[in-house]
């Protein structure tokens, strides 16, 4: 890539790099797992695989107090994270999100602690109660899988309604590269926790999330022009490939060594590793285009060139027109014309 | 009060944020023609505004240690010099005669100038500056004359046209935009971040819970978190003082009416004036950025007149807010939400095990 020619004020960046720490990348991660977790146990619960249901539930829990911590922890005054639910407004993708992953999180904590009500010694302690916490768990589980797509695919809006060049750019493959990302993930944990007889639902979701965490990577990678530069350059491009090669070694263990249990758990931890990298690689990628001023004027420049060359076309277009108009004689112009006569 | 320009496109934003009746749109006309650097802005509006000291920095690039606008600078003073004149002030340079001062052509030279460009010295005209020229021409013939023009070396130690240089100086205090469509506020997650009855743009400090999104959200790189605090900062428009009739610190303090404070309406036919007289004069690099209601943030609330490039001053040349393109997003962060919906469905009726 030639380097760009641009003028800018001694270098400096214009934009300001995200105040965001890796938390939020991590938060990307277990979000997407959480929701795929819920969406994978709901499955297991209509379909008969108490295994499956079971770890599906309870990584959706921990997923889900482990991205409410990151959350909290990456404010600059966490003691008032609550003022989150003052407001509800759909032009702030946060705002929505809060309110997603609350709905979620009452959903999927009911699910888990239904899970929990399983375990013989709290059955026996619960009595009579015992009952209608089992039976809770599925009505939740549902919920919780119905909430859990947006929970998935806001935080890519998250990333993408910000002046952060190569995040904004990137806002049409963002949604489908996180969901994909989302179920590998989900599809790992599947692998790790599900007997050999109840695989199946989590290999094919391995693929479809692969295919789509994959195709996502490499559109953001290359096909943004300059703004594709940040991810392919240092430590985002190295977090990007290695999500990929952990994708690729994922979804082959799972589909060639399904039978043993070792290479399904190895093949599982590939999946989720991958989505992790592959998540910090775009945080990264997009941090990075704040800091080089090039990203910001260049890609506006070839804008306003653009439209300049669109509006005199269209000017040339109309000028044309009118002379046509005027050359013609009235009287061959006929009674279509409005100015004859 | 939502309205079809409520997410880009020209727009009223007070009434449109639900305001009955409220006061006239307030805002800055930054001229950069006439900011002479001194600061005084910046000092002002930490003094009025409490602002803390962002740190004795020594940037070791210009006169300009502030660098650019943040938490802790809420104006920030440009500085730029470049080997160009400013419109028609220094063309005759290249025609000049170089030399001790105070000889007979140094004098007819300079006679000549005032006679040329009248009672408006600083900006000469480019009708009017060929008396100068041919003054110059014939007194290069006779004798050289030094001009009292800056040098790196003792004055007139060079003596010779081709050591010497065409020189500005660029100065432009920047500040918050206040712009129509403000993606700062849009993003604000706590609702912290609010419209004024004026139309400006202000955080609740009280409110903000320091999430950081209108710190990335701000496509001039304005706003940003106080890490000592982790709250987030940046101009108010002095929204205290408007309260109170009176005009922003900055504003005051401006010595040279650089910044210009008042009903946005009136500053912005005031900019279109000052330009026309700018271009009038020679100065044709004059330009107006962020006045434009049509632009990318529907205009700014401060907009400036600058003598190039938005990108040397460290702005750029063309934002858009980005929730322009929110719904366009949520329509695709549904189709893939969709999408997953169906593959874990299909994973589990698609086949046998």
């Amino acid at each position: 890539m030639p380097e760009a020619d641009f003028q800018s004020y001694y270098g400096r960046a214009i934009l300001k790099p995200p105040v965001w720490k890796h938390d939020v990348a991590i938060y990307l991660f277990t979000g997407g797992l959480a929701a795929s977790s819920s969406m994978l146990a709901a499955g297991a619960d209509l379909t008969g695989r108490p295994a499956l249901r079971r770890a599906g539930r309870a990584s959706a829990m921990g997923a889900l107090v482990a991205s409410t911590f990151f959350l909290v922890k990456d404010l600059g005054r966490p003691e008032r994270f609550l003022n989150m639910l003052r407001v509800a407004k759909v032009t702030s993708p946060m705002s929505v999100g809060t309110w997603i992953l609350t709905a979620y999180g009452g959903a999927a904590g009911v699910a888990a602690v239904s899970e929990a009500s399983r375990l013989p010694a709290v059955r026996d302690r619960l009595g009579v109660l015992s009952g209608p916490a089992v039976a809770v768990g599925r009505p939740a589980g549902l919920a919780a899988a119905a909430i859990a797509p947006a929970l998935a695919t806001y935080t890519a809006v998250l990333l993408a309604d910000t002046a952060v060049p190569s995040w904004h750019e990137a806002y049409r493959q963002l949604p489908f590269l996180f969901a994909g990302s989302a179920m590998a993930s989900g599809a790992g944990m599947g692998l790790i926790a599900a007997g050999a007889a109840d695989v199946g639902p989590a290999r094919r979701l391995a693929v479809m999330g692969a295919a789509m965490e994959m195709a996502g990577a490499r559109s953001v990678r290359h096909t943004m022009g300059l703004l594709s530069e940040p991810y392919l350059r240092g430590r985002p491009a190295r977090l990007l490939q290695a999500g990929e090669v952990l994708t690729a070694t994922g979804v082959a263990g799972a589909l060639l060594g399904g039978r043993s249990r070792v290479v399904r758990t190895v093949s599982g931890i590939c999946l989720l590793a991958a989505s992790l990298a592959t998540r910090f690689g775009i945080f990264e990628g997009g941090v990075e285009s704040t800091k080089d001023p090039k990203y910001v004027v260049v890609p506006q420049r070839e804008r306003m060139a653009l439209r300049e060359s669109q509006a005199k076309r269209e000017a040339e277009l109309a000028d044309q027109r009118q002379r046509t108009e005027t050359v013609t004689p009235s009287g061959l112009a006929g009674t279509s014309s409005p100015t004859t006569g | 009060m939502v309205s079809r320009n409520s997410l880009s496109g020209p727009l009223d934003p007070a009434p449109d944020a639900g305001y009955v009746d409220p006061p006239p749109r307030k805002g800055f006309f930054t001229d950069t023609s006439v900011c002479i650097g001194c600061k005084a802005c910046e000092v002002a509006c930490k003094e009025w505004n409490g602002v803390p000291s962002d740190g004795l920095n020594l940037l070791g690039m210009s006169f300009d240690n502030t660098g650019m606008l943040g938490a802790d600078s809420w104006r920030h003073v440009a500085f730029i010099e470049q080997a160009r004149p400013i419109g028609a002030q220094s063309a005759p340079f290249a025609d000049l005669p170089t030399g001790p001062s105070g000889s007979a052509a140094a004098a007819a030279v300079v006679e000549a100038g005032v006679v040329a460009t009248g009672h408006a010295p600083g900006l000469g005209t480019r009708g009017k500056q060929e008396p100068v020229a041919d003054a110059a021409a014939d007194s290069a013939e006779s004798a050289t004359a030094f001009l009292g023009m800056p040098t790196a070396t003792l004055p007139g130690a060079g003596g010779d046209v081709a050591a010497r240089t065409d020189l500005r100086w660029l100065m432009a205090s920047d500040v918050c935009k206040h712009c129509t469509h403000a993606a700062c506020l849009d993003v604000c997650p706590t609702g912290s971040l609010f419209r004024t009855e004026f139309g400006t743009v202000v955080v609740q400090q009280d409110i903000c819970n320091g999430c950081g999104y209108c710190v990335s959200a701000c496509p001039y790189g304005v706003i940003d978190k106080r890490e000592t605090d982790g709250r987030a900062w940046k101009c108010t428009l002095c929204y205290d003082r408007l309260k109170g009739d009176m005009e922003p610190a900055c504003a005051k303090a401006c010595p040279t009416e650089s910044i210009q404070f008042g009903d946005l309406d009136e500053l912005r036919e005031r900019a279109d004036r000052r330009l026309e007289q700018l271009h009038g004069s020679g100065v044709q690099e004059a330009r107006l950025y962020g006045h434009d209601e049509n632009d990318g943030v529907g205009g700014d609330g401060a907009f400036f007149l600058l003598l190039d490039e938005p990108e040397v001053y460290g702005l750029p040349p063309d934002p858009i807010v980005s929730t322009k393109d929110l719904p366009d997003m949520w329509r695709r962060a549904g189709l893939a939400a969709a999408v997953m919906a169906v593959g874990v469905v299909s994973a589990f009726v698609g086949g046998r095990r």
